[in-house]
């Protein structure tokens, strides 16, 4: 587990380990070189008409995002950078064996705990991090679920530190977004650099949304009409994430629902029509468990469907993602990822885990306790980059806050090693410069394959050094290409 | 299609279409109120607000009817749901609901007027502040059905869009009507006052059809020609006859669109078939007061009768 604090250096994606005015020629890595041949050709008032360019495409854009979230919401809009991120083909192959490894080992893991729960027997993972996680859905104990699926849609979080390795960060298999803003980017591309995309052959991302659809259908009940009907169920206009889930409706083609659209009938899920309830069977919903059924979960949710969790345990509606999914991208199981790889598929993990320090362990809070300025140190039950404490970035005092917290309740708490994420050529004020990125894959899993765009969102840590990507704490966003030959 | 968007784009397309008989109302009233008093008392601020709305709305928030509470009624109160702030509140949200079932070209049209109106607090305005405002808001309701008649696929959205306009149409139609009944009346002629006729031709104007009335009875304006026109004259765009010629023609698309015909067609048909057999002379002779009224009331039934057959399914 010391390979990623020892890395020495920080890996960037288009040099290497080699830094430019460092005294050595760069030496630009292959996935680059066309890119780096334009940059070094641009005039230099290009980068500056085109980032203006792209500003105004997504303003545009932005307008959209106002339409559902008011004036505050275009304040809201993800600043996106205009150099791309850019994998080699080889590299993304190994990357996409290693998530569906992944996603098909997180599928095994949550039917067997929600099932024959045979990897507790196996000492596995500990019993008391599963019955006493609140991710964990009782309610889903012993119910069978359409095709024995629980996660159709997931998007892993990966960083790389150098060359050969990815890490995976984070799983989020519960309501993945932001793959709107995967479409979104590479259309502005597309449009402000139509030289650089008939100069490299960059795999297409346009084809998600008919893969998703066919996703979605898949894993329609076993006793579906041979045309099943797909709906999205969003939160409503309020939502932050409306945006996207009417986008994805809308390149879908299928119909978007709140809950006061729904109704359950004897078991059978219908959406309100002009002509008459339709039955709907699969329903990709991007509302979280607690608020999907009031008569199961939160009672005081006026977001859900009375009857949903009735509807689909009778197995006449498949939810996509599956209820309980949470408890496999729970920060608590993470730590415990590269076992279950090896339980349920019996492979070594082609994707490595960041190592972590489980602060329930005594020997483990007395290492993190002992070393707080140079770990993350996460919250369990956190998300989006709160609740955490980034220790080499952290001020002595923010260190001994945390530090009180830690010994007042450890169980709640990981830790990792600051990881040297890779950086990456970034568009800023003074130019261009490296800038800290992560990437998310979008691994769509049916009941017949699974189905994977190439490249995802990469995100960026705007500000020089910063480590966080997330876009509520500052982060942009880059166009992905993964080069084609 | 899913009902809630029906709905919307139902009440999204009525709404604005009473903010264009809002605006009307208070047009009228402007142009009254400028005549000289010299025929006795006058109450066009009272029929302003009687045609309006609700009346006892507009008592729980002003001691006197005016020109000014008149106008702040009308034009901004945010508890007059009629206000014609809130007719484009309600449409923009409505449409935003709705954002993908209706054109760009429709959503800015309606987007746009919002956040131009938000710019106008509540103040005060001058009669010909007023006037130049009214012409305004008169403007963005023609901009959005201009941008459905040439944007929109002809659809069920498209059907129900129009049928929202149309109910709303007769029913402000039939408010004029109800509110001036009186001036209608054959044996009001005799009276035949200057103010009589002023007020016959603001009826005229306040739907636009002075010119229409020239043009289809080349003759002075007499009450119940006024009243044919705007009753059974299907040439004429505001006529009860023509927006339930509308009505049911819009009404029958949809149940061929479904392959099934229901009470709203039938109710639609009925109406439609009744005026089209009516002469004026008939509704004068059993009561021009009763007919209005039991118009109003069957069209609000109309109303209810969609509302349970394709909105709330």
């Amino acid at each position: 587990m010391t390979d990623v604090i020892e890395a020495p250096a920080i890996f960037d994606e288009m040099y290497g380990f080699l830094r430019r005015g460092a005294g050595n020629p760069a030496s630009v890595r292959d996935a680059y070189v066309a890119l780096d041949a334009w940059l070094g050709s641009a005039p230099p008032q290009l980068l500056e008409t085109r980032r203006s360019q792209a500003e105004i495409f997504f303003r545009r854009l932005g307008i959209t995002f106002a339409v559902y979230g008011d004036a505050q919401a275009s304040e809201r809009l993800i600043p996106f950078d205009i150099i791309p991120r850019v994998l080699q083909k080889h590299e993304w192959e190994q990357l996409e064996r290693g998530l569906r490894q992944r996603v098909r080992a997180i599928n095994a893991f949550l039917s067997d705990i929600y099932g024959r729960r045979e990897c507790l027997r196996a000492g596995v993972v500990p019993e008391e991090l599963i019955w006493r996680n609140p991710a964990y859905a009782p309610e889903m104990a012993g119910r069978a679920v359409p095709h024995d699926l629980r996660v159709q849609i997931a998007g892993i979080d990966v960083v790389r530190v150098d060359a050969d390795s990815f890490y995976v960060l984070e799983d989020n298999v519960r309501t993945p977004s932001g793959v709107s803003y995967m479409l979104e980017n590479r259309e502005a591309m597309m449009r402000l650099f139509p030289d650089l995309f008939s100069r490299n052959a960059i795999a297409p991302v346009e084809t998600y949304p008919s893969l998703l659809l066919e996703t979605l259908r898949s894993v329609a009940p076993p006793g579906a009409r041979h045309d099943p009907t797909v709906a999205l169920l969003t939160p409503g206009q309020h939502n932050s994430a409306f945006y996207e889930h009417s986008f994805l409706a809308d390149k879908l083609g299928i119909e978007l629902v709140e809950g006061s659209d729904l109704i359950v009938r004897d078991s059978v899920l219908y959406m309100r029509t002009t002509e008459g309830p339709k039955r709907v069977d699969v329903l990709y919903r991007r509302l979280d468990d607690d608020f999907i059924d009031p008569l199961v979960f939160r009672p005081d949710s006026i977001l859900g469907v009375p009857g949903l969790m009735d509807a689909y345990l009778s197995g006449n509606v498949t939810l996509t993602n599956a209820v309980g999914t949470g408890i496999a991208d729970d920060k608590a199981i993470y730590s415990y990822m590269p076992e279950i790889i090896r339980f349920f598929t019996g492979e070594e993990p082609l994707l490595k885990n960041v190592p972590t320090w489980r602060c329930r362990e005594p020997d483990a809070l007395a290492h993190v306790l002992d070393n707080l300025e140079s770990l993350v140190v996460k919250e369990v039950n956190g998300s989006g980059g709160y609740g955490m404490l980034v220790g080499p970035h952290a001020s002595a005092s923010e260190i001994e806050a945390f530090r009180r917290k830690l010994i007042h309740a450890p169980k709640g708490f990981i830790a990792q090693p600051t990881l040297a994420l890779s950086t990456c050529p970034t568009y800023v004020e003074s130019g261009v410069a490296p800038r800290h990125v992560d990437l998310r894959p979008f691994v769509l899993c049916g009941s017949d394959e699974i189905r994977i765009v190439p490249g995802g969102l990469t995100r960026v840590a705007l500000r020089e050094g910063s480590l966080v990507v997330n876009s509520s704490q500052g982060g942009g966003t880059k166009d992905t290409w993964v080069l084609e030959h | 299609m899913l009902s809630r968007t029906a709905d919307s784009l139902f009440w999204s397309s009525r709404y604005l279409e009473r903010a264009d008989f809002q605006a009307r109302i208070l047009e009228t009233g402007l142009r009254l109120a400028s005549l000289p008093s010299i025929n006795g008392p006058r109450n066009e601020w009272e029929s302003a607000v009687a045609a309006s709305g609700d009346m006892a709305c507009f008592h729980a928030h002003y001691d006197v009817i005016s020109e000014e509470t008149a106008r702040d009624f009308i034009l901004f109160n945010r508890d007059n749901p009629s206000s014609i702030r809130n007719c484009f509140a309600v449409a923009r949200a409505n449409a935003r609901a709705v954002r993908t079932a209706i054109t760009s070209e429709m959503w800015e049209a309606i987007n746009e007027t919002w956040l131009e109106l938000k710019t106008i607090s509540d103040r005060d305005m001058g009669r010909e502040e007023t006037l130049r405002f009214l012409e305004w808001v008169k403007r963005a309701p023609r901009a959005v059905e201009g941008a459905m008649h040439r944007s929109m696929l002809r659809n069920d959205a498209y059907w129900f869009t129009r049928i929202g306009a149309a109910i709303e149409r007769a029913d402000n139609t039939a408010r004029i009507l109800d509110v001036k009944y009186h001036l209608l009346l054959p044996a009001n002629e005799r009276i035949g006052g200057s103010l009589d006729y002023f007020q016959w031709t603001a009826i005229l104007r306040q739907v636009s059809a002075l010119t229409a009335y020239h043009w289809v009875y080349r003759e002075s304006v007499r009450p119940w020609l006024v009243a044919d026109l705007l009753i059974l004259n299907r040439q004429m765009p505001r006529s009860l006859a023509a927006c339930y010629a509308d009505l049911a023609q819009n009404l029958d698309l949809i149940a061929d669109a479904y392959g099934q015909h229901g009470p709203g067609q039938q109710q639609a048909g009925n109406t439609l078939a009744r005026l089209e057999s009516l002469r004026i002379g008939d509704i004068f002779q059993s009561g021009l007061h009763e007919f209005i009224t039991d118009f109003i009331k069957d069209n609000n039934r109309l109303g209810n009768t969609l509302a349970n057959q394709y909105l709330l399914s």
